[in-house]
This record gives structure tokens, C-alpha cells and sequence, in this order.
């Protein structure tokens, strides 16, 4: 199968509205607790990644979630419903303008910045995270989609447990 | 109303191990004691890997309970480590997390400076400016500068301990934990990620959190359900004569996959039919070649070693306070690694760390001990499983090496 990717004759600036959008879907599907749409920005072969600057500048491969496919993805929000025990929290994304940086092995490359409140089950709210997306989007399957997001945390300290992806 | 409060006469109110008081996570005197009576007393605690300080100049700082400390590898090679604390006015020395010193240490507050052992060599102004000022003659430099730490190398780590009293490291471990060390660290080291965990518990809560076998299955629906760890599986938990420190490990037992132990006890963990989509997260390979599949261990006070699978990782146990601690998370790989086994080592991190399948589940529990048990600092928990005694024992349905953790804390708090 040929690795998916962006017709060359579509502008980069024209594609900006579609990763917006597709960052919003992204963020509303996670906030409104509909974890199993998740998966589905991703190509089915694809890299997710939660790390830290720190982490990332030092060129350290491990991540606090690491995931090489689709699937991985379905299973971390299979664990999450059905294997998983934390006190019930959400978050609320804010997800920055987009800056798109150019093409790279047939994805489109994009960095966005992101702050997510976390809201626990006794209305406590904190500032969970804060980082940016490092995406390689490509086209699969009619829609744009993440062959890589790599969610780089500014903070490498996690306050109690990372549950709901980022 | 009577709002002064009684301070505690520190009285253990049982002999047994079996019993531990819940005013030993909450009570700041006794927490103070800690810090000087463990962490800076005669024990041993992991401050980095030699990796972090390869070369003369590196340096890494950590801490040792709440003593900063400065980890350095010297000119002449050897590893030193003192109190990141300047001799003049107190402040921290180092301010990063680690790099390399060249040749010295400068304290930027004003300009003290420190040779890589820790020595004061250099003092601003130290003879005045124009005639006036400066120290006085009679100031003898080197009777002034950071405690002095020794230190200790095994298998790629690094341990320091601010006293003469703690006996030689291997000692201190014990025969059967050293072995344990070396059965996982067995080649150079290298790090794949360094993760920081703020848990909301006293610092004792998730020690005996990892040294209790009888959890793991219970509480962590993932091991249970994908058999990486069941309590009707093969495994044991060696203790050290000590109490102190202790090793738990699981080895796969054919037999076990008929066994429904967990299902006719209604146990939650118990999920019959969930299966991974991407089942590579738990394509292992028995790198040890001794069918362990898992073994933890632990150093007392506050250092983890982990082998989950393939997954390998120190952690560092940080207090802050009685209700809150730190965990440090190093991941670790062999500098030599294929390719391979890399990526297996990446995927099976998914099972550790503050989003760990496994682990996550753990950064949480020890809160509800903490907020559950916070009006109950006179009432008994109670750590009866498989008895009274602290010895090793051939099965993980036991709170042996938790009861061998209250026999060292109640030796070194004079308890």
C-alpha cells in the first residue's frame, strides 16, 4: 500500500482551515468525553506521543504514552473505560493557532500550541498542561489526519496521573 | 474551645508489625525526624546513573529528602557528591538539573566557588578591595564548605549517603537483593526519558505501595487481565534479613490460564473477554533468559527498580512534606539495544510511568489512604497478610516485605 499522502497541487495556505477544524474536532471529541472518536484522527499507522521539552530537546525517545498505531490508541481508550480506576476528571483544551511549516516526506507539517485545564470530580480546576502539537498531517481516507502528533508537554512534572489523553 | 494542639509524644502504640498508626503519614514532627534520621542517616539512597556523569565535570543534582545535593564526577575520575548548599550564606550552588562544571562550582550570590569536591577554593574580595574589607586573616577555608557525601557505584548507579555509620552498599543491600539488582542491570545503561510524578500522599504510602505484592492484581484490572501479574501465578517476595529492602517477581505458570481464583471471588480486575487491539504492547522477550517476567525491588528508603517485562526503569521516591512527594522516573534502555528491542522497551513504557496502564492506578491510591485516613491519626492500619513476620516468602499473597518496611522505619525512628 502507497503511504498516503497531500496532493501536491493543493497551496498550504488553503489547507489551513482543515487542520483547524481538524484541531477542534480533536479538541472537542476529548472534551466532551467521546474518547472513542479519538482514534480516528490518527492514520491507522501513525506515532502518538506525550512527552516534555526537556524530554524532547535531549533527544529521549520514551514518552509518558507512546503509541505506533491505530490500534494502540483503541486500546489506551479500551484500558481508560474498562481496566482503569481514577477519580473522574475532564479537560477543557485550549488549542492555539496552527503554524504550518511546511511539507515533509509527503505530510504537512504543523505545530500548535495547547492549554488544558483539568477538572476533577469535585470542580477543583488546575492547569494541567500546557505544550504544543508537533504534527506530520497527511490524507487518508478522505480527511486529514495525524501520521504523527507529538504532544510536548512545556513541564516534564505530571500532577498525580495522566488518564485522558492530551 | 480548646485549639492548642497536644504535640505527639512519639510512642509506637503496638509491638507487632502487623500495625502501623495512621498519624505516621500525617504528623510534621515525625516527619522532620524522618529526614534526619533516614534520609540523611545510615542508609543509602540512589542519586543518578554513572551515565549522567560520564566524563570529569559532569554533574547531576538530586535530592536526598529534602538535602540538595550536587553528584559529580571529579578530574581524577572519581565520583563525589556534597551538599548543593554554599558555605557562605546557603544558597544552592547548582540551580540546574545537570551538566557539566568544567573545573569548578560558583555560587552566584556572591561568587563563592567550590573545587568538583565539593571544597570552598575561592572567596570574592576574600582580601578586600583597596586595603579595606575582605575576611578576616584568621577565616580558614577549609574548615568551611557543603557536607561531604560518600558515594557508591552498582551496576550503572549511583548511591550517596551523608553517613559514616551506613555500612559498605552491598552490605546494606544484602546478598539476595544485590543478586536482584544484577539479574536486571546487567549492561551499560542508557536513558529513554526522565518523567516527574507529583503524588498527593505522604512518601511512605508509595513506598509500601511497591513493596505490596497483595495489590498488584487486585487493584491493577491491566496486570490482572492480560496475566502479567496474577497472585495465582508463580513468584515469590525476597526480603532482606533486615526488613528493608525486597525484591517481588512473577513467573508465568501454564497452569494459571485455567485458574478462575479471581472470577468466583467477584474480583473487579477480573474482565473476561477484553482484548488489546495492537496485542505488540505485550510481545516480550525473555531478555534474562529466567523466565521472570516481572520483578520489582526496592532499596530502602525510597529507591525502585523495575522490570516489567521489558520495560526497564529506576524511580526515586522525593518527599515534600508529610502529604506530598515526588516520584522521579528514569527510563532506561541498554546502550546496546537492537533496534528491536528498543521499540519494545518504548511500547511497554506505556505500562509505567504517571499514564501507565499499571502505574497509574498507583499515583492515585495513595491519596485516598492519605484524604481517607486524615481524621484517623490514632486508629491502627492494618498489614496482616500472611502473618506477622517480615521473611521471604514464596507467595505474593503476602504483606511480608510491607511489614519488613515498618522493622527497618521503627529501627532507624528509635520506634
Amino acid at each position: 500500500m502507497a503511504t498516503p499522502t497531500l496532493p501536491p497541487a493543493i497551496p498550504m495556505d488553503s489547507l489551513l482551515p482543515a487542520v483547524w477544524q481538524l484541531n477542534a474536532d480533536y479538541a472537542r471529541a476529548i472534551d466532551d468525553d467521546r474518547l472513542e472518536a479519538w482514534p480516528d484522527f490518527f492514520a491507522e499507522a501513525c506515532v502518538y506521543k506525550v512527552t516534555s521539552a526537556d524530554n524532547h530537546r535531549k533527544g529521549y525517545a520514551a514518552g509518558v504514552m507512546y503509541a505506533d498505531s491505530r490500534g494502540m490508541l483503541q486500546d489506551r481508550v479500551a484500558a481508560l473505560r474498562k481496566a482503569n480506576i481514577y477519580e473522574r476528571q475532564g479537560y477543557r483544551h485550549i488549542v492555539g493557532m496552527p503554524a504550518l511549516l511546511g511539507e515533509a516526506d509527503g505530510a504537512l507539517r504543523a505545530e500548535t500550541p495547547f492549554l488544558v485545564v483539568r477538572i476533577m470530580r469535585d470542580g477543583s480546576m488546575d492547569i494541567f498542561a500546557t505544550g504544543r502539537y508537533l504534527d506530520q498531517l497527511v490524507d487518508e481516507g478522505g480527511a486529514l489526519r495525524f501520521r504523527e502528533r507529538l504532544v510536548v508537554c512545556d513541564s516534564s512534572r505530571f500532577d498525580t496521573l495522566l488518564a485522558i489523553p492530551l | 474551645m480548646d485549639t492548642v494542639e497536644t504535640p505527639r509524644t512519639a510512642r509506637w502504640p503496638t509491638d507487632t508489625l502487623a500495625r502501623v498508626p495512621y498519624w505516621v503519614y500525617q504528623d510534621e514532627a515525625n516527619y522532620r525526624a524522618e529526614l534526619r534520621r533516614i534520609f540523611e542517616g545510615p542508609t543509602w539512597s540512589y542519586v543518578c546513573l554513572e551515565a549522567d556523569v560520564a566524563r570529569p565535570g559532569d554533574y547531576r543534582t538530586t535530592m536526598l529528602g529534602e538535602l540538595p545535593v550536587i553528584v559529580v564526577r571529579d578530574e581524577a575520575g572519581e565520583l563525589r557528591a556534597f551538599e548543593n548548599r554554599c558555605a557562605h550564606r546557603g544558597a544552592l550552588i547548582a540551580l540546574d538539573d545537570g551538566g557539566s562544571a568544567a573545573r569548578h562550582f560558583q555560587c552566584v550570590y556572591h561568587a563563592w566557588s567550590y573545587d568538583l569536591r565539593g571544597n570552598l577554593v575561592g572567596i570574592a574580595f576574600e582580601k578586600g578591595s583597596n586595603g579595606a574589607g575582605g575576611m578576616p586573616p584568621s577565616f580558614c577555608k577549609a574548615d568551611h564548605g557543603p557536607r561531604k557525601l560518600r558515594t557508591a557505584t552498582l551496576c550503572g548507579l549511583v548511591f550517596a549517603t551523608l553517613s559514616a555509620e551506613a555500612p559498605p552498599l552491598e552490605e546494606y543491600l544484602g546478598t539476595e537483593v544485590l543478586a536482584r539488582v544484577r539479574r536486571v542491570l546487567r549492561r551499560p545503561l542508557e536513558v529513554l526519558g526522565r518523567f516527574t510524578q507529583v503524588l498527593p500522599n505522604n512518601w511512605k504510602l508509595y513506598v509500601e505501595n511497591v513493596k505490596d505484592t497483595y495489590h498488584a492484581s487486585l487493584l491493577h484490572a491491566f496486570f490482572g487481565t492480560f496475566r502479567i501479574t496474577r497472585l495465582t501465578q508463580g513468584g515469590g517476595v525476597v526480603v532482606s534479613d533486615d526488613g528493608a529492602h525486597h525484591a517481588s517477581y512473577t513467573i508465568d505458570r501454564a497452569d494459571d490460564r485455567q485458574s478462575t481464583a479471581y472470577r468466583d471471588q467477584g474480583i473487579r480486575s477480573e474482565h473476561q473477554g477484553y482484548r488489546l487491539a495492537d496485542p505488540s504492547l505485550l510481545e516480550s522477550v525473555d531478555e534474562i533468559g529466567d523466565g521472570i517476567r516481572l520483578q520489582i525491588l526496592t532499596v530502602f528508603p525510597g529507591f525502585v527498580l523495575q522490570q516489567i517485562q521489558n520495560s526497564l526503569a529506576v524511580r526515586q521516591v522525593v518527599p515534600h512534606g508529610p502529604g506530598s512527594m515526588e516520584l522521579h522516573w528514569t527510563y532506561l534502555g541498554f546502550a546496546d539495544d537492537t533496534p528491536e528491542m528498543r521499540r519494545r522497551r518504548l511500547k511497554q513504557a506505556n505500562l509505567v510511568g504517571p499514564a501507565g496502564y499499571v502505574s497509574m492506578e498507583d499515583g492515585c491510591v495513595g491519596g485516598f489512604v492519605q484524604r481517607g485516613s486524615a481524621a484517623a491519626g490514632e486508629e491502627l492500619s492494618v498489614v496482616n497478610m500472611g502473618g506477622e513476620g517480615a521473611e521471604s516468602q514464596a507467595t505474593r499473597a503476602t504483606e511480608a516485605s510491607v511489614r519488613g518496611f515498618w522493622k527497618a522505619y521503627r529501627r532507624h525512628m528509635g520506634y
